[in-house]
């Protein structure tokens, strides 16, 4: 068993599970791989044969077509055998099936899953148990993690921010349910951001949040306050039914970013959004389309920044 | 059973709470029972001389809750493993909480499990009955019939009594004959779908979290009831600092109240779920190093007056599967004399303390003869090496269920025989 389940016993990335347990450098390698990827992405050819020969099977028990489809353009971009497969959630929400289901694909000799699963921990439970040629990177797992959201993300924000250490940062809507924001939360304290929000109500806060080294704040107004970087939260229309929120009119009057709400952080901040957009219960359309509005090339970034995750596990990128 | 025979433990050092007795002495045996402390009485001639130098010998265990899984779920365990699992563990009566399938509302059910623990012979099974039908919460079971069929006291398992009243009634119609309510303390509302402590961990792990309020919720409004009732009764697995607090304020009112811990929240904490280890899913969940201090001081104190194993053998695939799916329990028989003996190795607190926790303490609570060494008692008898290192091997474990997360934990003291009745029930070697 190697100590740390994400990297070889050679400090290599091994598996891709969370930001957290990942070092700095491991996420600044990350950054300049994409930037590589980035430059390619705009040449007439777009494949590379970095993986020529692996198989990468895209696991997805709960559906994104957004994640899915930029985890296998990457794959393919980097010349891998991409097989997608969806296999219906309830039926193997428990372990036994979803081992199960693993071994069978390992069995014909796969090296790479993708696994997105409804549940926290189980791409680290799959990780935990696949022998020692086969890796795993997260494309979701419950309200735990998204890391290559996470990594995408942290590439856009350098893009068009520059430097992180002075750089204030609001994210904003249900960070309870979000492992989005988790994610983010853990790479931006890693790459020395100067300081993080997160702004809902109370009832969408997760216990003790500030453990995780940000401040909370219920007022957007307040925390919003000269940001930079404004990263507003997907909230799903189930919420009334739990009583987190009392109605999607009142949850636009406080927490919406509209051009008004807006108008409270910095003057050149830019705003991000992980998708699928809400539009007028989180965002306004005036603000998701607007200037400031860099979400369309979040899409684009996630593909190089997954090409490189990839190509760090699988092709030996950014060994040593 | 084996034929009774004359027993003499030679030099051990007998650690009897409930007579006030620490002292090496010899202690004889006869017709399955303790006949003499000390001196050999005239005319005692030993059949068996078991040589306890160096031991501890203490009254067998009384564990207030192990789920034997039978009936309904031998694929996890049977009567027979766990029994032997407990009497390897220095357990000599284990109480069995309703949740069997069929569930134990009926003096039919009692009847049978006291009847197979009997034919098993290797620990005395005290079923503990159903306070509702079928534990549905809402009508009361034939409390005085299942006392009558062996029942110790009643309880609702995990299976939470909603409805006020029909918690006022239980406990009503339970102290019109003094019988013993067991009270889980957990709010259903607040657990929701919660699968641990809520706190940094689970905002971390990003699993839905069980807020401490669950349980004292239910601590406060039971207390409230007793108070009215009268009933004697008993809080299961507490494991909140402020659970212990109403406790003991609602004892300085005059309440006779007691409470018990599982002997994992005396050593596990959230931070032992941080890489969502299933073997540490367990309900209530374990808390805050706070919290887990707490409780220890308790039980030193003697606000606590019972540890238990709170076992809950389960097959492998059980807990092979997501946190917040995986089901939830330790399987402790054979680790709960030895991780309570860390506990006074750690100085948390006295041998003799340990002992009354594991013995005498939750036999009075039950009213039950056991968990003492007196003349003409029962010969129920653990016999223990106090200074024995060993490993906890999960392969190794007599239960069937493999699910400790106390594995390759290095140990001091170790059960070497235990007596049930009189009679050699388990003897390592």
């Amino acid at each position: 068993m190697r100590p740390h389940l994400q990297y070889t016993n050679n400090g290599k990335l091994h598996h891709f599970l969370s930001i957290e347990g990942l070092q700095k450098e491991t996420l600044q390698q990350i950054l300049t791989t994409a930037d590589k990827f980035t430059q390619f992405g705009q040449r007439e050819i777009k494949k590379l044969p970095l993986l020529r020969g692996h198989t990468v099977v895209n696991l997805f028990f709960e559906n994104s077509s957004r994640t899915r489809t930029t985890f296998e353009i990457a794959a393919k971009r980097l010349s891998a055998d991409v097989i997608n497969l969806n296999p219906a959630s309830s039926s193997t929400s428990k372990g036994e099936t979803l081992l199960d289901t693993i071994n069978i694909l390992e069995a014909m000799h796969t090296d790479l899953f993708i696994i997105r699963h409804a549940k926290s921990g189980v791409a680290e439970l799959v990780a935990r148990h696949v022998p020692d040629h086969v890796h795993i990177i997260n494309a979701g797992d419950g309200q735990h993690a998204h890391p290559t959201q996470a990594m995408l993300d942290m590439f856009t924000i350098r893009q068009y921010k520059g430097p992180f250490s002075e750089l204030r940062v609001a994210i904003v809507g249900d960070i309870l349910h979000s492992r989005v924001a988790r994610s983010q939360i853990h790479a931006l304290n890693s790459l020395g951001v100067h300081e993080i929000r997160v702004v809902a109500p109370n009832s969408l806060l997760p216990s003790q949040i500030e453990r995780l080294g940000v401040h909370a704040y219920n007022d957007l107004q307040q925390g919003l306050d000269g940001v930079d970087v404004v990263m507003m939260l997907r909230l799903q229309k189930e919420r009334m039914q739990n009583a987190y929120i009392p109605s999607e009119q009142e949850y636009f009057n406080l927490y919406g970013l509209t051009t008004e709400s807006l108008a409270a952080a910095a003057e050149d901040a830019i705003i991000m959004h992980p998708g699928p957009i809400n539009r007028g219960l989180e965002i306004s359309s005036e603000v998701a389309d607007g200037p400031r509005s860099v979400i369309l090339p979040q899409v684009t970034n996630g593909i190089a920044v997954r090409m490189a995750v990839m190509a760090m596990i699988l092709g030996g990128e950014g060994n040593g | 059973m084996a034929e009774l025979m004359n027993i003499h433990i030679r030099g051990g050092r007998v650690i009897d709470p409930a007579n006030n007795i620490d002292s090496v002495k010899d202690l004889y045996i006869a017709n399955g029972n303790i006949i003499a402390l000390g001196d050999m009485p005239d005319g005692f001639t030993a059949d068996k001389t078991i040589d306890a130098v160096n031991q501890i010998v203490c009254p067998g265990l009384v564990d207030l809750s192990a789920r034997m899984r039978e009936p309904g779920q031998e694929y996890k365990a049977t009567l027979k493993s766990e029994c032997a699992a407990a009497i390897a563990g220095g357990i000599t009566t284990s109480c069995c909480p309703p949740d069997t399938t069929p569930i134990i509302d009926t003096p039919a059910m009692a009847n049978m499990l006291t009847h197979r623990g009997r034919e098993i012979g290797l620990t005395h099974i005290l079923p503990l009955g159903a306070l509702t039908n079928a534990l549905d919460g809402e009508t009361l079971s034939d409390m005085h019939a299942l006392h009558q069929a062996g029942c110790v006291a009643f309880s609702n398992a995990e299976h939470a009594i909603t409805n006020t009243m029909v918690m006022r009634r239980a406990m009503e119609y339970a102290s019109s004959f003094d019988l013993l309510l067991i009270l889980h303390a957990n709010d259903p509302w607040l657990s929701d779908n919660g699968c641990m402590h809520e706190g940094e961990i689970s905002t971390r792990l990003g699993l839905a979290g069980i807020p401490e309020a669950a349980e004292t919720i239910i601590v406060a409004r039971d207390l409230a009831l007793i108070e009215q009732t009268g009933v004697r009764a008993h809080f299961a697995r507490l494991s909140c600092a402020r659970s212990v607090d109403l406790i003991v304020q609602a004892r300085d009112r005059g309440l006779k109240v007691t409470a018990d811990v599982a002997i994992h929240h005396l050593h596990l904490t959230e931070y032992d779920v941080t890489d969502f280890n299933t073997l540490c899913r367990v309900m209530p969940p374990l808390r805050s190093e706070r919290d887990k201090d707490s409780l220890r001081s308790a039980v030193g104190q003697g606000d606590i007056q019972a540890i238990c194993s709170d076992h809950q053998p389960h097959e492998r695939d059980a807990k092979l599967a997501a946190f917040s799916e995986a089901e939830s329990g330790i399987s402790g028989l054979e680790t709960l004399l030895p991780l309570g003996l860390k506990l006074v190795h750690e100085d948390v607190m006295g041998l003799n303390t340990l002992i009354a926790s594991l013995s005498s303490g939750p036999a009075a609570l039950l009213g039950i003869e056991a968990g003492s060494l007196g003349i003409g008692r029962q010969a129920d008898i653990c016999i223990f090496d106090p200074d024995e290192e060993w490993l906890v091997d999960s392969a190794k474990l007599l239960s069937k269920g493999r699910n400790t997360p106390f594995k390759h934990w290095p140990l001091k003291g170790r059960v070497s025989t235990t007596l049930l009745a009189g009679s050699i029930a388990y003897s390592r070697t």
